[in-house]
């Protein structure tokens, strides 16, 4: 087994059998309608681009949906001037929020810890006031940037793709992007994601930004020059939540300056921590959790809390009812804040590592090192490592 | 023998202490040369100037005929001059076997590669050369435990593997043996003696005489930010102004 997932290959192969599956083993949870799915894979891709800045490097980004919002607006732009086809459309946002995060990230990498934290957080905001100000003539403000039924569209016009009364939709040669065809859309771009972050964690290159996180200092007087080595990995995670960022577009042609909102940033820092920062899946399995319970609890009301405990006697059910309404519906990020205090408290290193320690309660040999989170360099490692050495 | 670091009329001021006060020295091509003081006597300070780490007020610092003052810190690495610290600088998170593989990937890529799709399971020959140091430096039994998890004189022994194999034209060790068991000491002592013949030149701040008069051809005697004697072991033993203003009456014992 440890071997097994030590192949790139094997993991690859396993990873894509999950992810095409997901509408078959989502089925008994009441997970495997594609709005949901799609929402899936789409924060899939953007929490794993998070996690290869702050899982690998240490450094804590809270202006990330700054980048998934530019990939939003470009990809709706590529839609309204060029092409309802997805593909220029998801080019042109990775290409751009690559470009916007090299800016934020050159300027804010001069500063390290809280400083990084806080600047990459002033940009974000910053950037969401102009969307929603300055910038209104491209991001159309308040209402959102959205597709109208006299934009140019140059590139379908020259192919002759009739013009209609209707609002076209977005396609990929032809094939229309809602639905389950929408999801596996998203679907393959989750596995390349997923691939690219494998590759990067398994390279020299992923070591060193470890090493970085390690220890600074140690690798400046090692001969690393360390600036470009984390400017590459912001980069790179910007792009990653610029692709996210058009992928929502193509499965939903409109886009918002709420999605560039600091709680937008604030999400995915919750997503990969209640998972597993620096571990592979564990920002996946963070966006599984998160996304399937806000879909749970938003969801309930208190009509349906009274059914639930209507087992109860009548008198003990209304007091649960009482308890339990603040934290459903429009509440729910009450749950949410709640779970991830258990987790953070009980679980620093996430449901990783969790499955890590359960996975050590089944196996008899203590010498081996756990498969599922031998990428884990949380802080938390060292407490639980110190014990078995 | 040609000299590998010149340091010349290096000052050095915080506030109202003169740490350093006209610093000359010559260090020559393969000799291990320490430098001894008492505590605050400016030694460490010294070797911070050395290596891009504090730039001192005056004087210049040059290294194979290259002035290294305002250099930064990774380029004066790959220069060749690699310092090993007082208190223990490694990557805790990391396997012993990836901290020492961490510099050897310095040493060949430079000091920015971005290779995304190198797989590191592919870098025997940078691995087998990583264990051999470990080997050297006694570790290798303990080559996949996390470096945070040994103890203090083992992290001393593997950040002097992380410098070694880097093989450095001129290696500064900032007290290699402080808060070593004297077994481990002698170790120590015995490593560095063996890795002698290699060629490396090393400068070796230590408050320790055992080891300092095991290992030392020159010695240079540091106190109050001046250095006061320059010379082989014997002369330094001999010489009343050390005696007087470092070793002090224990050395009339002798």
């Amino acid at each position: 087994m440890k071997d097994l997932l030590k192949s790139n290959m094997a993991v690859m192969v396993i990873f894509t059998v999950v992810v095409l599956t997901a509408p078959i083993w989502l089925e008994p949870i009441g997970a495997s309608y594609p709005d949901l799915l799609q929402k899936f894979a789409i924060f899939g891709v953007f929490a794993i681009g998070f996690n290869i800045l702050f899982g690998l490097t240490g450094y804590l980004s809270f202006g990330h949906a700054a980048f998934l919002g530019v990939g939003s607006y470009t990809a709706v732009w590529s839609f309204k001037l060029l092409s309802m086809n997805v593909l220029p459309a998801i080019i042109f946002a990775v290409i751009v929020s690559g470009l916007f995060s090299l800016v934020i990230g050159f300027i804010s990498l001069r500063r390290s810890g809280i400083y990084f934290s806080i600047l990459t957080l002033a940009f974000a905001q910053m950037s969401y006031s102009l969307a929603y100000s300055v910038l209104t003539p491209i991001t159309n403000g308040e209402t959102g940037l959205q597709l109208t039924l006299n934009d140019p569209r140059v590139v379908d016009g020259m192919f002759g793709i009739p013009v209609t009364n209707s609002l076209p939709s977005t396609n990929f040669f032809g094939i229309s992007m809602s639905g389950y065809s929408g999801f596996y859309f998203c679907a393959v771009f989750l596995i390349i994601a997923f691939y690219i972050s494998l590759k990067i964690f398994r390279s020299p290159y992923g070591m060193k930004l470890l090493a970085i996180k390690s220890n600074q200092t140690r690798m400046k007087y090692t001969g690393f020059n360390t600036r470009p080595y984390l400017l590459s990995a912001f980069v790179i995670s910007g792009m990653f939540a610029g692709l996210a960022g058009s992928l929502m577009a193509v499965t939903d042609p409109l886009a918002g300056a709420e999605r560039m909102q600091w709680t937008a940033s604030g999400e995915v820092v919750l997503m990969t921590i209640l998972g597993g920062m620096g571990t592979l899946i564990g920002p996946l399995l963070g966006v599984g959790i998160i996304k399937y319970f806000e879909n749970i609890f938003s969801a309930l009301n208190e009509a349906a809390l009274h059914e639930a405990f209507s087992f109860l006697p009548e008198f003990l059910g209304n007091i649960m009812v009482v308890i339990a309404n603040p934290f459903v519906g429009e509440g729910w990020h009450l749950t949410l804040g709640a779970l991830f205090m258990i987790v953070v408290i009980f679980l620093p290193g996430g449901v990783m590592e969790g499955i890590g320690r359960i996975a050590k309660l089944f196996r008899k040999d203590k010498a081996g090192s756990d498969v599922l989170t031998e990428d884990v360099v949380a802080s938390s490692s060292e407490k639980t490592d110190g014990g078995k050495s | 023998m040609s000299n590998i670091l010149e340091i010349s009329n290096v000052n050095k001021t915080f506030g109202g202490l003169h740490a350093l006060s006209d610093i000359n020295l010559k260090v020559e091509e393969g000799l291990i040369h320490a430098i001894i003081g008492p505590n605050g006597a400016g030694k460490s300070t010294l070797l911070n100037c050395c290596i891009g780490k504090l730039i001192p007020d005056t004087g210049s610092v040059t290294f194979n005929g290259r002035d290294m003052i305002g250099m930064q810190p990774h380029d004066i690495n790959h220069a060749g001059m690699v310092r090993v610290f007082q208190t223990p600088e490694i990557f805790p998170e990391l396997s012993l076997l990836d901290n020492v593989m961490i510099p050897a990937l310095a040493k060949r890529d430079g000091t920015f590669k971005f290779n995304p799709f190198a797989a590191m399971s592919k870098e025997n020959e940078i691995r087998e050369h990583a264990m051999s140091v470990l080997a050297d430096v006694g570790l290798d039994r303990f080559h996949d435990q996390h470096a945070g998890s040994i103890s203090r004189g083992d992290k001393r022994r593997l950040e002097l593997a992380m410098g070694l194999i880097q093989e450095p034209a001129l290696l500064l060790l900032d007290e290699p043996t402080a808060g070593m068991a004297r077994h481990d000491t002698n170790r120590t002592i015995d490593l560095l003696n063996q890795i002698k013949e290699r060629g490396m030149t090393k400068i070796i701040i230590e408050h320790d005489m055992h080891v300092v008069f095991s290992l030392a051809d020159r010695i240079s005697v540091l106190a109050q930010g001046r250095i006061i004697e320059t010379g082989t072991p014997e002369e330094i033993r001999n010489s009343q102004k050390v005696k007087e203003a470092y070793l002090g009456e224990e050395a009339d014992d002798e």
